[in-house]
């Protein structure tokens, strides 16, 4: 009873309360970006009309259960075309969510994301990421997604997708586990290409345990490019600067590791709100469209 | 022109970039249309995607 009675009692408490509601939110969007889960145990991919739209999170488009396409894949699958160097279509899809809610996808409806913040529960010692490595994901973005497919193609003039072959682990998770379990005929297609994608899935898992939401700071070119839309997208963090009291917990508790006071729109910022349900002076707000109050602490001389 | 102001003029340009963006990678009228491109690929498996291409 008393187990109860203090768990009902921390419902009451602001942070808990948005973390369930973050979790069911993510949840719901995995659910609804991999509906058709029979399809794991047919071992065959979605082939519905959905497929020609993108889901705005990383999912891959060969998981079994996925309904729509992967905009990273469909990307590159554009640019390595014959007739084709840039996609309008999937950037310009691309561009619209970012301007809108810039990286609330990754906070809320990405299926990877959420992936990661299960196995970061895992209870083990948590680490800090190495701030230079939160570039190589733009590195990925710029080279292997947009520039390889285009430059390096073969007699035809078609391109591979670079990032998907080399590096995407939700590929690996999503795609490659499922589908070679239940078709013996993949399976003996299996060679160095697929274990050293394991091995980099095996490397993301381990490292999403110990340093929260790792392949996002460090591998996600959807995050990079989102986030480089964070500063202009019309969802959008505020700070207060007359209420806030520089306690700096929020930089001690966001889980991306930037100081809310400092940079509210940095393009690390996953939205996850967490900051705004810790704050103990509620300094920090989202709002949608700019206008108002508005303020950002200003640096200290 | 205060910064809010910019901001939103920036925002709804952005937007209006991206619907274009859309319209001019997806109509027929414009003879691309790469949807036909990303359905044939996401209804297919993706080989280099699970690690066997």
């Amino acid at each position: 009873m008393k187990k109860w009675r203090s768990l009902l009692s921390r419902l009451k408490e602001r942070p808990l309360r948005q973390a369930i509601r973050r979790k069911a939110l993510q949840m719901a969007a995995f659910g609804f970006t991999n509906a058709d889960l029979g399809n794991f145990a047919r071992g065959v991919i979605n082939k519905g009309p959905w497929k020609k739209f993108c889901a705005p999170g990383m999912n891959c488009y060969s998981c079994p259960a996925a309904r729509f396409a992967c905009p990273i894949g469909a990307l590159q699958a554009v640019g390595g075309s014959m007739n084709f160097r840039f996609s309008f279509y999937v950037v310009g899809f691309l561009l619209a969510v970012g301007v809108l809610i810039g990286r609330l996808v990754c906070g809320f409806l990405c299926p990877f994301g959420l992936l990661q913040e299960l196995l970061h529960k895992i209870p083990t010692k948590k680490f800090h990421l190495w701030k230079p490595l939160r570039y190589v994901k733009y590195v990925f973005l710029a080279v292997m997604v947009f520039l390889l497919p285009v430059m390096a193609t073969d007699f035809l003039g078609m391109g591979d997708p670079w990032y998907c072959r080399l590096i995407c682990p939700v590929g690996t998770l999503e795609g490659g586990i499922p589908l070679l379990a239940a078709n013996e005929s993949l399976q003996r297609l299996a060679g160095p290409l697929f274990w050293w994608k394991i091995f980099l899935l095996a490397v993301t898992v381990v490292f999403s345990v110990l340093i929260c939401r790792f392949f996002c700071k460090v591998g996600c070119p959807l995050g990079a490019f989102y986030g480089l839309l964070n500063r202009f997208s019309a969802y959008h963090l505020e700070v207060d600067d007359d209420k806030c009291i520089r306690c700096g917990r929020c930089e001690r508790e966001c889980p991306m590791e930037i100081d809310p006071t400092k940079t509210p729109n940095s393009p690390e910022c996953i939205r996850c709100g967490h900051c705004r349900a810790i704050c103990p002076a509620e300094a920090i707000c989202f709002r949608f469209g700019y206008g108002g109050k508005g303020n950002k602490i200003k640096k200290e001389p | 022109m205060n910064k809010h102001a910019i901001k939103n003029l920036v925002w709804i340009a952005l937007l209006i970039l991206a619907a274009g963006m859309i319209c001019f990678g997806c109509l027929e009228t414009f003879a691309r249309e790469e949807w036909r491109l990303v359905l044939d690929k996401a209804i297919n498996i993706c080989f280099e995607c699970i690690g066997l291409g």
